[in-house]
């Protein structure tokens, strides 16, 4: 029988859903000239979430017989998701408003998707899993192709789906091919079943390791697995590629934790060079194909396949510190990217989508306070000493030496090319002359600007102290 | 060979027969009804494996609703389904190639003799505890799986909210009804009073 004690685990999420529901529901009474108030209730419903995740609790707590796992470990992942959704709220508000987009679905579809990261890294059970990672898939489906004027809004939206489910295909077999090898579905007991595997169960497990690897490499976007995410990125209206770009790596992450190390930790040796190969491909094609793009937006969706390549050096490395490097670098990359589209919301205008390079032409003489801003994510992301991306990559790096040299080698001498195309872009906005003279039109939107500045100055902040971020991704990292 | 293996075998190759029509017959509509015949077979093949809620589940919700309409949209809409192949054939010598050795590959790895001795299980939990398959999985699922079973719920409402809000738009240009305003006309928006001078009237003077 249940008890309201075995639901107390659950009480953020079951606040999310009821709030969210509550929402859609309220929303239809809002008209449009006060749609703001939605706007506004979408993200006191991510702050309550958030307090209601952070509440202190002393050790981790099982529900539903171990579907649902709340440790320290699911709670700083779900801060992250819900830190990065309220930043996306306020980025995408000025986005949504001049193009007719600024309605109450965008909201409660992307609630919903947060609801399903939430649930993937909380999941203790193959079902949970893959039932979160749908309704994460299910809400960006959507919201790829809420704008239905685009034509390749879409075009990308159906690119997403068809891949999506593709992926999600591999995954499900992946898994059914672990429940014929173990016979539950129970990550804990298949991590128990598989230390004491016979040959030919082993080889079963194997083979549903490679499509479990598959699958998760089709959700981070790491070569070859890749080909879906510049079109979507570059194709879904810039609110929506902002939202799908942060939030949901640090789910991916939290999910990949749970299935390689949760459920399949003594295949480790197995993964591992299945996910080296994944790294060192996506580290040379994400950077050496950014380099020749001129899309800002292209350029991120590349710059993310080589991100995925070094957070997946840190996973591979098996450690605990491998995997709080992981973590600190999916999250610190969640808000540095968080920060980029805003940069590009920051540009556009009602008629004008800010997503060429070439529009940040000179933006130093428009306006010289967000050139410096745009230069901090610049130079997080690229990973120049004093930002938080050069602790992150450092992080993983580190993690990654004892075991997999090569591999660090190979990520330092990336990090390094990559750094080109980063730099290219503060280039072009401090020593190129601006396309027009006139100062920049900022959003007079009071809240962007300010969650926007302090993003920005935040990567450059958690640079210099990172210690107690990265204190806590070591401390919930079990041994 | 029992008839229970005589069964499986004739609802088997029904069902691959008809999934392979699905694909290769050129009238769309003869392709939905293979689809519906590939439905009923592989209910019949869970039938013998005496899961027959699922069975029954299958018929109804897919072949009862879902299938009837895709058929209306198939019938509808007037599909050009030579653009679609196009690539068939020409694609198809690759695709068989890829196929062949991916089963082959999964052959060598798991083993044949392994997939010859995978055991039927004897008995299931439903017979293990006593009673119908129906009500175990309806115990399993209100118990043991009542968090999947609500997450699942979310993502039919979040399906919903999508598809209406990727469907329910006004279009520019398209010529519509709206029965408020058609409700709320008044006498005077529709019906003129015109005086005319009546013939009458001028001959009289």
């Amino acid at each position: 029988m249940l008890t309201w004690n075995e639901l107390l685990p659950l009480v953020p999420e079951t606040f999310l859903l009821g709030a969210t529901l509550l929402l859609l529901i309220v929303d239809l009474f809002v008209s449009q000239q006060r749609r703001g108030l939605t706007h506004f209730l979408a993200i006191v419903i991510l702050v309550l979430t958030a307090i209601l995740t952070a509440r202190p609790h002393p050790e981790a707590q099982q529900a539903f017989g171990g579907m649902f796992i709340r440790d320290g470990f699911a709670d700083l992942l779900k801060l992250g998701i819900l830190v990065t959704a309220i930043a996306v709220f306020v980025y995408a508000k000025p986005y949504l408003k001049p193009r007719g987009l600024f309605q109450g679905e965008f909201y409660v579809l992307c609630l919903t998707g947060v609801l399903g990261m939430m649930l993937m890294v909380s999941a203790g059970n193959l079902i949970m899993i893959y039932l979160g990672l749908a309704l994460l898939a299910l809400s960006s489906y959507a919201l790829v192709a809420l704008n239905r004027d685009s034509p390749q809004s879409s075009e990308s939206a159906m690119k997403y789906f068809v891949l999506g489910a593709l992926a999600s295909g591999m995954l499900l077999y992946g898994m059914s091919m672990l429940y014929g090898a173990t016979g539950t579905l129970d990550l804990s007991r298949i991590h128990g079943a598989a230390e004491i595997a016979r040959h030919d169960q082993r080889m079963l497990l194997l083979f549903g390791l490679v499509f479990v690897v598959v699958g998760l490499a089709f959700k981070f976007g790491a070569a070859p697995f890749h080909m879906w995410l510049p079109d979507v990125y570059q194709g879904s209206p810039t609110a929506v590629t902002l939202f799908i770009a942060s939030a949901p790596k640090i789910a991916a992450f939290g999910m990949a934790w749970r299935l390689l190390e949760g459920g399949l930790a003594s295949l480790a040796s197995d993964w591992q060079g299945m996910l080296a190969v994944l790294a060192l491909l996506s580290l040379a094609i994400g950077n050496l194909v950014a380099i020749a793009q001129t899309n800002l937006k292209r350029m991120l969706a590349y710059s993310t396949i080589s991100h995925v390549g070094f957070l997946l050096l840190g996973l591979l490395a098996g450690t605990k510190e491998g995997y709080a490097a992981a973590m600190f670098y999916a999250l610190t990359y969640a808000i540095t990217t968080a920060a980029a589209f805003g940069m590009i919301v920051l540009l556009s205008r009602a008629d004008f989508e800010a997503e060429e390079i070439d529009d940040f032409k000179g933006l130093n003489q428009r306006n010289g306070w967000y050139a410096g801003m745009m230069l901090m994510v610049m130079a997080s992301l690229a990973g120049v000493p004093i930002w938080v991306g050069f602790i992150a990559k450092l992080a993983v790096l580190q993690a990654a030496v004892p075991e997999f040299l090569w591999l660090a080698i190979a990520g330092g001498v990336f990090a390094v090319i990559g750094s080109f195309y980063y730099l290219r872009v503060i280039k072009v906005m401090y020593f190129d002359p601006p396309a027009s003279p006139d100062p920049l039109v900022v959003p007079a939107d009071v809240p962007f600007r300010f969650v926007l500045s302090a993003n920005s100055l935040l990567l450059l902040g958690l640079g210099i102290a990172s210690g107690p971020l990265w204190a806590w991704c070591l401390a919930v990292v079990p041994s | 060979m029992t008839t229970e293996l005589a069964l499986f075998y004739a609802f088997a190759a029904v069902t691959v027969g008809a999934a392979l029509g699905v694909i290769t017959v050129k009238n769309t509509v003869h392709a939905a009804l293979l689809l519906v015949l590939t439905f009923f077979s592989c209910a019949c093949l869970w039938l013998l494996l005496r899961a027959e809620f699922l069975a029954i589940v299958l018929v109804l919700v897919y072949v009862g609703a879902v299938m009837v309409l895709f058929l209306f949209v198939v019938m509808m809409l007037d599909i050009k389904t030579d653009s679609l192949r196009e690539g068939f054939a020409r694609y198809l010598p690759v695709a068989a190639v890829v196929a062949g050795i991916m089963l082959a590959q999964m052959l060598a790895l798991i083993g044949w003799n392994a997939m010859l001795q995978v055991p039927a299980p004897e008995s299931d939990g439903a017979t293990l505890a006593g009673v119908g398959n129906t009500e175990w999985l309806g115990r399993a699922l209100f118990t043991d799986y009542i968090l999947p079973f609500e997450v699942a719920a979310v993502i039919l409402t979040v399906a919903i909210v999508a598809a209406i809000a990727l469907t329910l738009r006004r279009r520019p240009g398209v010529r519509h009804q709206d029965p408020s305003r058609q409700v709320l006309v008044r006498k005077e928006d529709r019906l003129r009073v015109v005086k005319v001078a009546t013939e009458g009237k001028e001959a009289g003077k």
